[in-house]
């Protein structure tokens, strides 16, 4: 008897009569804008985050701000841009980090156009840690801000990842009257810190 | 099997209710309009989308193939399965030779399709939905009835109720945030304690074997990022043959969908976790013969965003369960019609011809046009109901026959203006939710006549 594989490869290639076309060359017009930098902090803004800006030496201070507005008490710090050294040491399990009230982690760039950031598992050590914490703040350089998701892909092309996910704005959902409530299973707000 | 209209009319026998369903959802199109009118490429992208769709569907074998040695590759296990049946069990030979007993699941139209919930459960196996909106239905018995927003037809007073005999939460609560704070701690807990994962997949990459699974709560990651299995289920059309197509389909996606910029959580899985299994089953289950119909094919480029169904007056007014259908809505109506046509032949009647499906759709399916091919069909196969096939006959008559027109439009003012009583008694169904229009005294042609016109 033949595979389910065969089955379905065999009638999708009955069913055609032949694989045709050139893979479609998309050209869209890329959204330049004249300051991403603003850009971006309004749209991430719109999708329910904040956006904070400072230098690299005002790190601390700024994300101490954010601790103490959300009573954070449980801080992890995962390793950020501009970092030097390893990453932290490896946790128990995922489960482990349920206990997270905030987690700081490095985001790779981000997008004018959406408010996303993109995060991978090169700089995480479980992560589990972006969802389970109550809060989450996100530190990207601000030279590494793009305009829109073809320059965004464009940046994923060449990386290696075994899980990225862009993140725009903190967990939320309307599925209850489609009223919008934020922090639906993630966290309950989302700070990104643009370094310069 | 009832008819779209028969179920219909129970949906607005509820009057408050389908006008309060009619007006979320056209809000939810107003969103729509509103954002994609901020991305001046908005109709290149939608051209964009179309073009990698169908070059998708056409070359759909290798790009299966490709995505399969990719995955793979990536330390992923693929399996394949030709019909719903095939798909369960294989989930369920997963889940059992490991042991599992509690699965997180997160929104799939496709395991919905197959079934699969019923069949684990019967397994034994406890598999919470964890959408916030899938897991209401879920507690209340019932399937989505919208594909993005599955619990869309209900009220916070009927959400505060169930989950007060569900969840505990305290009688007459019914303010959402403080009702997705219940479900939130009643979920946590059943992510933690879960031993696998389930999700659906938005997007197959087939060139990189990695898969994309897009959501605003952050559920499938939660779900696949603490059990050591995650199972991905797929339908075969779900690929796209570049990692760089998914800048345009991420664009129109959430944007499409509900009016946000991009969705909260758009994930890349390439492969499993550290320590972990992935599993991706790919399943055809009626979609390659759906795919060898050519005049319909073109349906298998959606990606689900529901805007057709947001946008569509029948849908918006009738509610997602007067299909019958997994799917509701214009979509919903072409797929089942497609699939099934004796079983879903009240669905291409479910239809005013708007176009406006077509208008929205981010990867232009010709929605109404398709509607409108499948009750040509339903006529040519003789399908047709008698009632339907008669007034289309004298219809058809009319509408060939100049003076039987005008004679018929005369008839018909001098019925609307004296008589009307008399339509209302002919016609009770009709009048049911519906009045007639004001009718002008004389007809268009003797209008025109009177201003001298031919
Ligand atoms: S048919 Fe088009 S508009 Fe409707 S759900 Fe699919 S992609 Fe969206």
């Amino acid at each position: 008897m033949a595979s389910d594989r065969d089955t379905i490869l065999q009638s999708l290639r009955d069913s055609q009569a032949a694989a045709s076309g050139d893979l479609p060359q998309v050209r869209i017009r890329p959204e330049v804008y004249a300051d991403p930098v603003a850009h971006f902090s309004i749209a991430v803004e719109s999708v329910g985050g904040r956006c904070l800006r400072g230098s690299r030496e005002e790190r601390v201070a700024l994300i101490g701000q954010v601790i103490e507005s959300t009573a954070a008490r449980q801080v992890r710090w995962e390793q950020l841009p501009g970092d030097t050294g390893g990453t932290l040491g490896a946790v128990e399990s995922p489960q482990s980090l349920a206990g997270v009230d905030l987690l700081v982690a490095g985001g790779r760039f981000a997008v004018a156009e959406n408010g996303a950031v993109w995060v991978d598992d090169g700089c995480l050590t479980e992560r589990a840690g972006l969802f389970l914490a109550q809060h989450l703040v996100l530190v990207v350089r601000l030279e590494d801000v793009v305009n829109d998701m073809h320059q965004a892909y464009e940046r994923l092309q060449s990386a290696d990842f075994g899980y990225g996910v862009f993140i725009s704005g903190p967990s939320k959902t309307a599925d209850i009257e489609q009223a919008l409530v934020i922090g639906a299973h993630g966290p309950r707000s989302l700070t990104v810190v643009l370094e310069s | 099997m009832a008819s779209h209209g028969d179920n219909a009319n129970v949906f607005v026998r509820d009057e408050g209710r389908a006008k309060w369903h009619d007006e979320s959802l056209w809000l939810i199109r107003t969103k729509r309009d509103s954002v994609a009118r901020t991305v001046p490429e908005w109709e290149e992208l939608r051209t964009a989308a179309a073009a990698i769709k169908e070059y998708t569907v056409a070359n759909l074998p290798d790009l299966l193939e490709r995505f399969e040695t990719n995955a793979r590759q990536r330390g992923a296990v693929v399996h394949w399965a030709a019909d719903a049946a095939a798909h369960n069990r294989i989930v369920a030979s997963i889940l059992e030779a490991r042991g599992v007993s509690r699965v997180v699941k997160s929104k799939s139209m496709l395991t919905e399709e197959c079934g699969l919930n019923p069949y684990l459960e019967c397994r034994g196996v406890e598999v919470v939905d964890t959408d916030l909106g899938e897991r209401i239905v879920q507690l209340r018995n019932e399937p989505p009835s919208h594909i993005v927003m599955p619990a869309i037809h209900l009220r916070r007073q009927e959400v505060g109720e169930l989950f007060a005999r569900e969840l505990g939460t305290e009688p007459g609560l019914t303010d959402p945030t403080r009702l997705t704070e219940a479900a939130r701690r009643h979920l946590r807990d059943k992510f933690l304690g879960a031993e696998a994962g389930i999700t659906g997949v938005n997007f197959a990459i087939a060139e990189s074997g990695g898969i994309v699974v897009c959501t605003n709560e952050g559920n499938a990651d939660l779900g696949t990022s603490l059990p050591p299995v995650h199972i991905a289920c797929m339908g075969i059309e779900k690929l796209v043959p570049r990692l760089s197509d998914l800048a345009v389909f991420t664009r129109l996606l959430a944007r499409s969908a509900t009016g946000q910029p991009i969705t909260a959580y758009t994930s890349h899985m390439n492969g499993p976790r550290d320590g972990a299994e992935l599993h991706i089953v790919i399943v055809d289950n009626g979609r390659s013969e759906l795919l060898a119909k050519k005049d319909y094919r073109q349906a298998l480029g959606c990606i689900r965003c529901g805007a057709c169904l947001n946008t569509c007056p029948v849908y918006r007014r009738s509610g997602g369960y007067s299909y019958e259908s997994v799917i509701p809505g214009p979509i919903g109506s072409v797929l089942g019609a497609a699939r099934d046509p004796a079983r879903h032949q009240s669905l291409p009647y479910a239809c005013t011809m708007c176009g406006s499906c077509t208008d929205v759709c981010p990867v232009k399916i010709d929605l109404h046009a398709q509607l409108f091919g499948l009750r040509r069909d339903l006529v040519s196969s003789g399908a047709m109901t008698s009632g339907k096939r008669s007034a289309s006959r004298v219809v058809s008559w009319v509408l060939q026959n100049p003076r039987a027109y005008e004679a018929l439009g005369s008839a018909a003012r001098f019925i609307s203006l004296r008589l009307p009583w008399l339509a209302r008694f002919a016609l009770p169904a009709w009048f049911a939710s519906r009045d007639l229009p004001e009718m002008p005294k004389r007809s268009f042609r003797q209008q025109m006549e009177d201003l001298g016109g031919e």
